[in-house]
Formats: structure tokens, C-alpha cells, sequence
């Protein structure tokens, strides 16, 4: 194309499609906007929508399961373990809690509303809620702390607890004890088989069995201590029901 | 005659800038309104994504990878798990691939309408922006029902997905693709063949055919210059193999092949691709358990891997060595913005500052992308 | 009588000074119902719906809370500003667009000052905004800024010529330069007006005008002085507050001005579309005002459809389009009035 009349096309199409472009403003102009007013009016939440989580302490057993999967560690557990006398009752879901839960924070600054804590929850007590509107004017204030348990329960409960385990330990020590200066007192003795060994033996693998049915607990012991031992957590919220006391104890 | 000497000056788009598509700095070396060099500098948006997905197990690295591409999360998930079903060598049921693509091809529509609406922004048409993002409404909302979140889904898992489509989502599916035609009509009469806007982009930020493949240029970057190749065809996964779409390509219709309406146009066009997937697969989604295939505990065997797919800004892939633990040795995203912005400074030498706009504007980045 | 005031206080001081301010109040309160028009006509053609708090009905009083913003924000000026131009800029800016309205007829029975240069006057006090816009691009010590300052005065110098070509060719058809005269020769029914005369080309020259004017306001799609998104803000990017203000103010005085030049040149003026329906000197004020906000209006709808240009191909549309165009359009004009 010469360039004369490219010079006219190019004008001609100018207006064209400016005039083109003008016509659909304008019939716009005369439809209904599709924005609403918030916050006089507000959009719906679906029921599958992901926002702030609701933990609903009488399902929770304290397993640990959303914190272990949570992706940005944005969920503190700390649990206690209950006497055997105690009964701190049966959840929805028909089992039985054996956990008192001390600590249950969710810091909302860190949660990235991925939802990945709620499938693997045993008893379904961790759910988004539609909730999004709370925001804070401090940080500290969103951590959201869940127990139901007073802080005076709280110390109450963590203490006796190991007492428990102290009281449990030293019975086993004992226990040990006192096989081990029965096997030594065997030693003593001729290594001739009699009648007593072999009401002896059964006795000194019943001394295992209990030891070796105590170490479950144990290690929940040493987990417990680790995560007490945890470096650098925030101290949390202005809740402050997180006696850091009975961690020193 | 002496030449009369110049100084060149260096001007900063800096990292807080109306049109850099978010934190990115330009250092551009300007001779009068011509620009002479322009060096992209990154990683104000670094957010160490590879290396927190060392400390994660295999499930938990889904959320940081969504918020690689914010804006195409869905295709940032799609092909990280096709990476990790790769490793564990497991077949997920049909309809996990069904929706997934579905799900794949309505992200690149919204990521496409972000890119075009922000692109008529930063020439100068205010309007258009708000016509896109008054449809991605539509999508966006399709999203919620579906898995709870706008932006950043967390929906694909390794081994299906974390929900059902709900019972609505096909027949809402079907109004959106009835829709939606019309506003591509709406876009293409105020902005795409605006004459102004045809003269801001034409002929700007040419990028030759053998020029992108050699800076391993990808997606609609790539296809512009007259490149067909699209991963979905040339290198099939999931379920594309079954679909019948076109591969969209410039053909130098206003300018020179290879320029910035090449690449605008490119994308526009897409999307009327994506809509004729779209309506093909979810008639065709057979039934299923989506979670079939989820396994309880993901430790795949010694191994590495690489798997790509075709996201909207381009060639997204997913290298992931595994030591055999819960948590993976090495995840590496090979990110489409972050190789199509080394471009940059080849395409723009000898345009004018203006240009510069148009041309970062039409190579579509995305910061988390680029930085990760 | 051609301006009521001198007509009752006799051509005083006292006069004068009434008439040289009556247009100010005109020019703020036409500002805060412009300003307000353009946050409701861009956000309906966006599907959306604009101010709707500040005021409890539909956010009338928006242009009023962002004066007082704009009053009460902080005067700062850079360190190393020129501080006398940094100052003059924007009231040089300020009074270019004003005291183009002494020579607006408003109505048959008031303007400002009769002179018989009308037209040629407000062309000729239009370009010094030119020199205050220089003056705020440099003086403000800013790359961005004197790039911006130089590129709007390359816009608004280029696109003077085609503007006054077109503005000639109808001064040509009305046999003088007093917009009076001008006004008077377009009385009778709305087929009188000048942009249906000797047809096409007066409607060409209308075109040529009002798009040559568009630039010379530095509304989009001419706006890249001020474009948002490359240039931050263009040559006002370092002010604030009050002298801000001025700027955004003397933008809005210009766009009144201009349309309604282009009202009275093209449109009839004061006269009414219906003969002597609806005429007189009250009704006379009352038509040039509301073809004035047409024009407005239809400047913000081009605003918000069109993108922008940019530096060089605005100067090849005013240079290689406008120009010649206005030539050739001047001589078929001038053929056919001699020719009659």
C-alpha cells in the first residue's frame, strides 16, 4: 500500500475504532455496577471457604496432628497427661481424652488459610469458620490461644502431671532396683538350676515386660521436654495464660 | 564536523514504580528518550521457596508453591504434583485429571484477563482493567466454592485433590463459558484494535524467532515471534492428549512478527482456546473418588525428577530430587518470568522510555515467579 | 449592553473588580461539580459506583473533602528547588487558564470585557500556562519532572497551530474576532449553528478544534505529562497541597474554557437551540453553561475509553494530521465564503 493512503487509512481508522471504543463506554455507562457497598452490604461466604480457624476444645485430644501438619508452624500445642483417676470425658466422635491440652495457640500473623491442618484432625475440632475481618492493631493480639483450662488449672494440671511421672519413674527405678539386686544375689549363687530359678525367671521377665511397657511413656517424657525445650518461641499472647514456671520446674 | 557528544543518563524505574508489575528495578541507560541498555535487577520478592521446601514434607511445599505465580496459582500446584505422582509412580483417577485441567485452563483465562487489563493500564485505558476484573469475579468465585480460597488454592495434592467440585460447579462452568465470549468481544473492540493502542504496541519490543529460542523463551513470549510450540501439544501430559484446541500463534498482523500486540493478541486468543477446553472436558468428567489415590504418608523412593507444564506466562517445571524421606532434597522451580525477563535487554535496546513500558508490560512477569 | 455590571455601576473600578471575580466563583464551584462528574462518569462506565459516603448521598461531597485535603496537607518544597520559580509556577499556570475567561461570553448580557480581540486574546493568554509548566518541570529539581515539563511544552506549543487554524476558519465565516459578534451570527433555530455551515467542512474544523484543544488541556489520550503510570506524575510530581491544588484546579479552569470556546465558536453560544424559546440574558447563561459541560463530559468519556499517546506520535498527529488538515480545511472555508 503507497504510503498516501496508508496515511488515510490510518486516519480513517483512527476514528473508527476511537468512535468503536466510545460506543461500548458508553453503554456501560448505563449498566448497573456490579460492585456492592461493604460494609453496608456483603458478599457471601461459600461453606467451603477457608478463613480464620475455629478449634473446638471438647473434640480436641491433643494429638498434635494439625501442628505437625501445618506448613508455616503456626499452631502450639502443649499437653499434660491426666491420672488415671481423672475423666476428662468421652469427644463427639466417641473416644476417650486422656490428654489434658495446656497450651493450643494459633498465631493467625503466620497462618497462610492453606486448610491443611483440618483433614488430618481424628476428631474434626479444627475448622475454617467464615470469619476474615479481624484484623488487630497488634500483632500480639493475633495469636488466639483455645484452651478452656484457667491458667491456675493449667500450672495445676502440668504439675501433676509430673509429679506423676516422677512418682512413676522412681517406682520403676525401684523396680529395677530391685531386679537388678535380685540378679545379682543369682550371680552370687551357684548357676545351678533350681526349683527357685525358675519361679525367679518369670518374675525378672515380668520386671521387663513393665519396663519395657513404661518406655511409650517415657518417650512421650522426652518429647514433652523437647518441646519445653524449644528455643526462641514468642512469648505468647496477652491472654497470658502460659505459666512459663512449670516449664522451669 | 565533530559528532556533538551526548552523555548518556541512567534513570531508575525502581523497584516501587505504577507499571513494573511489582517490584521490580530497571536501570535504564538513556541517550535523550532513547534507550540504550536496560538492566533488570530482581530479588526484591525472594522468599527463599526452595529452600523452605527442604524443611517441609511433600504435602505441606503445595502452599508455597502456590504462592510462586499468585496470580496462576492453580497451574504452579498442577505441575508440582504432576512432579511428585511422577516420583511415587502413581495413577490418579481420571476425574482428579479431568477437573484438574479444567481448573488449569480457567486459572490461565484469570491470569490472561490480570495480564491484559494491567497491560491497558499501563498504556494508558483505564477502563478495560476493571471489564477483566469484573470477570474474574466470576472465575474467582467458581474457586471458592469449590476449595474455600480467591487466590492461592492449596487444591491440588499429590494424588488427587482436596475437594470434590461441588454439585453446582459444572452448570455454573457452563454460564461462565456462554458469558465470557462477549467480554473478549467488549476487549478486543475498546482495547485490542484501538488504534491507539495498536500504534503504542506494534512494532515494539521485537523479538525475533531465533532470538527467543535462544534465551529459552516460553508461552506466549515464545509463541508471538511465530514460535508454535505449546507444551500441551508438543509435550502432552494429563489429559490434553484428549482435547481439541488450537495453538495460538502471532502472525505479524499489525506490525512486525514478534512485537508487543503479537504478544497481547496472543493472549487474548488463548483464552478463546481455554474456553473451547473448557467446555469439551467438563462434559466429559466421569465420575470417581478424588481422593482414591491420595497416599497416607508420601516418602517416594531415591530419585529425581523433572516434569513441565505449560502455565500461563510460559514453560513452569518442577526438578525434584529425593533422598527417600518424608521431605524432599531439592525442589527447583524452573519459573517462566524469571527466563523471559532475561530478555529484556535485548528487546528494548533503540525504543524510546515509553516503550519500555509496553515492553515489560507484554512479557507478562510476575515477581513471585521471577524471585520466587 | 454587553456586560450588566458596568451597565448599573458605571465602567469604575468597582466594576471591574466585580466582574474579574464573578468568574472565580463560577470556576470553584464549576470545579467541584467537574470533579465530582468525572469520579461518577468514569466509575459507571466501569461498572462500578464511585463516591457514595463522604456527603450520605452518593458521595456529592467528595470534590469538597479532597479540597480540604489538599488544603491541609504539609507545604514542601525540595532543598535544592528554585524556590521563587517553585512558587511562581503554579500561579502563572493558574492565572493563564483564568484570565481566559474575561473574554467568554457567558451571556448576552454579560462578559467580562468586550474587547473586539476577543478570540486572539484568549488564544494568546492560553500560552502562558506553557511558561509555567516549564517553570514547575524545572524548578522542581526532578529528572522526571523536567522530562515531563519538556515534553508538555513540545505538546502544547505544537498543538496551538492547528487549534488556531481551525479557530480562524470560523472567525473567517463570522467576519470578526468579538465572540459577541461571533455568538450573534448563529441566533435563530439550532441548523443557524455554525458546525452545520457550510457543511462538511466547518464539522471537520469542529473536530480539528476540539481535538487540538483536548491536547492543549492535557487530557487523555494527551495526557503524557502527567501519566500516572510512566512518569509517576510528570512535571507536578514534587508539589503538594495548596499549589497541587492550583494545577488540578487550573486543568479543570481549561477544559471549561476550551469547551466552551469551542461552544461558542461551533454551538451557537447563548443563543438557544429553539430560536427565541428559552432565550434572553438569564436563559443565555444558562445554554452556554450546559453546552459547555456537553463538551466536558464528552472530553471525560474520551478520557476513560481511549489509551494514551505517546510523545513522538503526538506530535506527528499534530504536526503531520492536524496541521495539514487545518490548512486544507481553512482554504475550502475561505474559498466558500469568498465565493458566495
Amino acid at each position: 500500500m503507497n504510503p498516501t493512503a496508508r496515511y488515510f487509512r490510518n486516519i480513517g481508522k483512527g476514528f473508527s475504532t476511537v468512535l468503536v471504543g466510545m460506543k461500548v463506554t458508553m453503554r456501560h455507562l448505563f449498566t448497573p455496577a456490579v460492585t456492592i457497598q461493604y460494609p453496608d452490604a456483603r458478599m457471601s461466604i461459600p461453606e467451603r471457604g477457608r478463613n480464620r480457624l475455629y478449634v473446638n476444645m471438647d473434640d480436641c485430644i491433643g494429638c498434635d496432628q494439625c501442628a505437625m501438619a501445618c506448613p508455616v508452624d503456626c499452631i502450639t500445642i502443649e499437653t499434660a497427661k491426666s491420672l488415671s483417676t481423672e475423666d476428662l470425658g468421652v469427644t463427639s466422635t466417641g473416644q476417650k481424652k486422656r490428654l489434658w491440652v495446656t497450651q493450643f495457640d494459633i498465631d493467625f500473623g503466620k497462618c497462610c488459610y492453606c486448610g491443611l491442618c483440618v483433614p488430618p484432625c481424628p476428631t474434626e475440632c479444627i475448622y475454617m469458620t467464615s470469619v476474615f475481618e479481624f484484623s488487630d492493631y497488634d500483632r500480639k493480639n493475633l495469636i488466639y490461644s483455645f484452651i478452656t483450662l484457667t491458667p491456675g488449672e493449667v500450672a495445676q494440671k502440668v504439675k501433676q502431671a509430673q509429679q506423676a511421672e516422677r512418682e512413676a519413674a522412681a517406682k520403676k527405678a525401684a523396680a529395677s532396683a530391685a531386679a537388678a539386686a535380685q540378679k545379682a544375689a543369682q550371680a552370687a549363687q551357684k548357676p545351678a538350676p533350681t526349683p527357685e530359678e525358675a519361679t525367679q525367671k518369670p518374675a525378672a521377665s515380668t520386671a521387663q515386660q513393665s519396663t519395657s511397657s513404661d518406655s511409650p511413656g517415657k518417650q512421650e517424657d522426652k518429647k514433652m521436654e523437647s518441646r519445653e525445650a524449644k528455643p526462641g518461641q514468642e512469648p505468647t499472647s496477652s491472654a497470658g495464660d502460659n505459666p512459663h514456671e512449670s516449664k522451669t520446674d | 564536523m565533530a559528532e556533538l557528544h551526548t552523555e548518556e543518563m541512567v534513570l531508575n524505574m525502581g523497584p516501587q514504580h505504577p507499571s513494573t508489575h511489582g517490584v521490580l528495578r530497571v536501570e535504564l541507560v538513556v541517550d535523550g528518550e532513547v534507550v540504550v541498555d536496560a538492566i533488570p535487577h530482581i530479588g526484591y520478592l525472594h522468599r527463599c521457596f526452595e529452600k523452605h521446601a527442604e524443611a517441609m514434607n511433600y504435602q505441606q511445599v503445595v502452599p508455597y508453591c502456590d504462592r510462586m505465580d499468585y496470580i496462576a496459582s492453580m497451574n504452579n500446584d498442577h505441575a508440582y504434583v504432576l512432579a511428585v505422582e511422577k516420583l511415587l509412580n502413581i495413577q490418579v483417577p481420571e476425574r482428579v485429571e479431568y477437573i484438574r485441567v479444567i481448573m488449569a485452563e480457567l486459572q490461565r483465562i484469570v491470569s490472561h484477563l490480570v495480564a491484559i487489563g494491567t497491560y491497558g493500564l499501563d498504556i494508558g485505558a483505564f477502563t478495560p482493567f476493571l471489564y477483566c476484573f469484573r470477570d474474574r469475579e466470576m472465575v474467582l468465585d467458581l474457586f471458592e466454592t469449590t476449595c474455600g480460597a480467591r487466590l492461592l488454592y492449596n487444591y491440588m495434592w499429590p494424588g488427587g485433590l482436596s475437594h470434590d467440585i461441588p454439585a453446582d460447579f459444572v452448570e455454573k462452568t457452563k454460564v461462565f463459558v456462554k458469558q465470557f465470549p462477549k467480554t473478549i468481544k467488549e476487549l478486543n473492540d475498546l482495547l485490542s484494535y484501538n488504534e491507539i493502542f495498536v500504534k503504542r504496541t506494534a512494532n515494539v519490543g521485537v523479538l525475533p524467532a531465533d532470538v527467543a529460542i535462544n534465551y529459552a523463551a516460553s508461552g506466549p513470549v515464545l509463541r508471538g515471534s511465530g514460535v508454535k510450540w505449546d507444551l500441551r501439544k508438543d509435550a502432552p501430559y494429563s489429559i490434553y492428549p484428549n482435547l481439541d484446541f488450537d495453538i495460538v500463534v502471532g502472525a505479524g498482523e499489525m506490525g512486525t512478527l514478534g512485537d508487543c500486540w503479537d504478544r497481547y493478541m496472543v493472549r487474548v486468543r488463548e483464552m478463546e482456546q481455554s474456553l473451547r477446553i473448557i467446555e469439551q472436558a467438563v462434559d466429559k468428567i466421569p465420575e470417581g473418588n478424588v481422593q482414591a489415590a491420595i497416599p497416607k504418608r508420601i516418602r517416594p523412593p531415591v530419585g529425581e525428577v523433572y516434569v513441565r507444564s505449560e502455565a500461563p506466562r510460559g514453560e513452569l517445571g518442577y526438578y525434584i530430587i529425593s533422598d527417600g524421606s518424608q521431605n524432599p532434597f531439592r525442589v527447583k522451580g524452573r519459573a517462566p518470568s524469571f527466563v523471559n525477563l532475561s530478555l529484556l535487554p535485548e528487546i528494548s535496546r533503540g525504543y524510546l522510555i515509553a516503550d519500555m513500558i509496553a515492553i515489560i508490560g507484554s512479557i507478562d512477569i510476575v515477581l513471585g515467579d521471577v524471585d520466587r | 449592553m454587553h456586560n450588566f455590571i458596568t451597565y448599573y455601576l458605571g465602567a469604575g473600578f468597582l466594576a471591574s473588580l466585580i466582574s474579574s471575580v464573578l468568574p472565580i466563583v463560577f470556576v470553584l464551584g464549576y470545579a467541584l461539580v467537574a470533579m465530582y462528574l468525572e469520579l461518577k462518569v468514569s466509575a459507571h462506565m466501569q461498572d462500578r459506583l464511585g463516591p457514595m459516603r463522604t456527603g450520605k448521598w452518593h458521595g456529592w461531597a467528595q470534590p469538597l473533602a479532597d479540597v480540604v485535603k489538599l488544603l491541609q496537607k504539609e507545604d514542601t518544597i525540595p532543598t535544592a528547588a528554585d524556590k521563587l520559580l517553585y512558587i511562581l509556577a503554579p500561579l502563572l499556570v493558574f492565572m493563564g487558564s483564568y484570565a481566559a475567561y474575561a473574554a467568554i461570553p457567558f451571556s448576552p448580557a454579560y462578559i467580562g470585557a468586550d474587547i473586539n480581540l476577543g478570540i486572539f486574546y484568549i488564544i494568546a493568554v492560553s500560552a502562558i500556562v506553557v511558561l509555567g509548566i516549564l517553570m514547575a518541570g524545572w524548578s522542581s529539581d526532578n529528572k522526571w519532572s523536567l522530562l515531563g515539563a519538556m515534553r508538555t511544552a513540545a505538546q502544547l506549543v505544537s498543538y496551538e497551530i492547528p487549534s488556531s487554524l481551525a479557530v480562524l476558519a470560523v472567525i473567517m465565516v463570522a467576519g470578526s474576532l468579538n465572540l459577541n459578534d461571533v455568538c450573534a451570527a448563529q441566533t435563530g433555530w439550532f441548523w443557524n449553528w455554525f458546525i452545520f455551515g457550510k457543511f462538511p467542512f466547518l464539522f471537520i474544523t469542529f473536530v480539528i478544534y476540539f481535538i487540538a484543544s483536548l491536547a492543549e488541556t492535557n487530557r487523555s489520550p494527551f495526557d503524557i505529562p502527567e501519566a500516572e503510570s510512566e512518569l509517576v506524575a510528570g512535571y507536578h510530581t514534587e508539589y503538594s497541597g495548596m499549589r497541587f491544588a492550583f494545577f488540578y484546579l487550573a486543568e479543570y479552569a481549561n477544559m471549561f474554557t476550551v469547551a466552551a470556546v469551542a461552544a461558542v465558536l461551533f454551538f451557537g453560544g447563548w443563543n438557544s437551540p429553539f430560536g427565541t424559546f428559552m432565550s434572553g440574558p438569564i436563559w443565555g447563561a444558562f445554554w452556554l453553561i450546559t453546552k459547555g459541560m456537553v463538551l466536558v463530559f464528552i472530553q471525560m468519556w474520551l478520557r476513560w475509553t481511549l489509551p494514551r499517546f505517546r510523545v513522538d506520535q503526538l506530535m506527528y498527529l499534530s504536526w503531520k494530521i492536524l496541521t495539514p488538515f487545518a490548512l486544507a480545511d481553512l482554504v475550502a472555508v475561505g474559498l466558500w465564503t469568498v465565493l458566495r
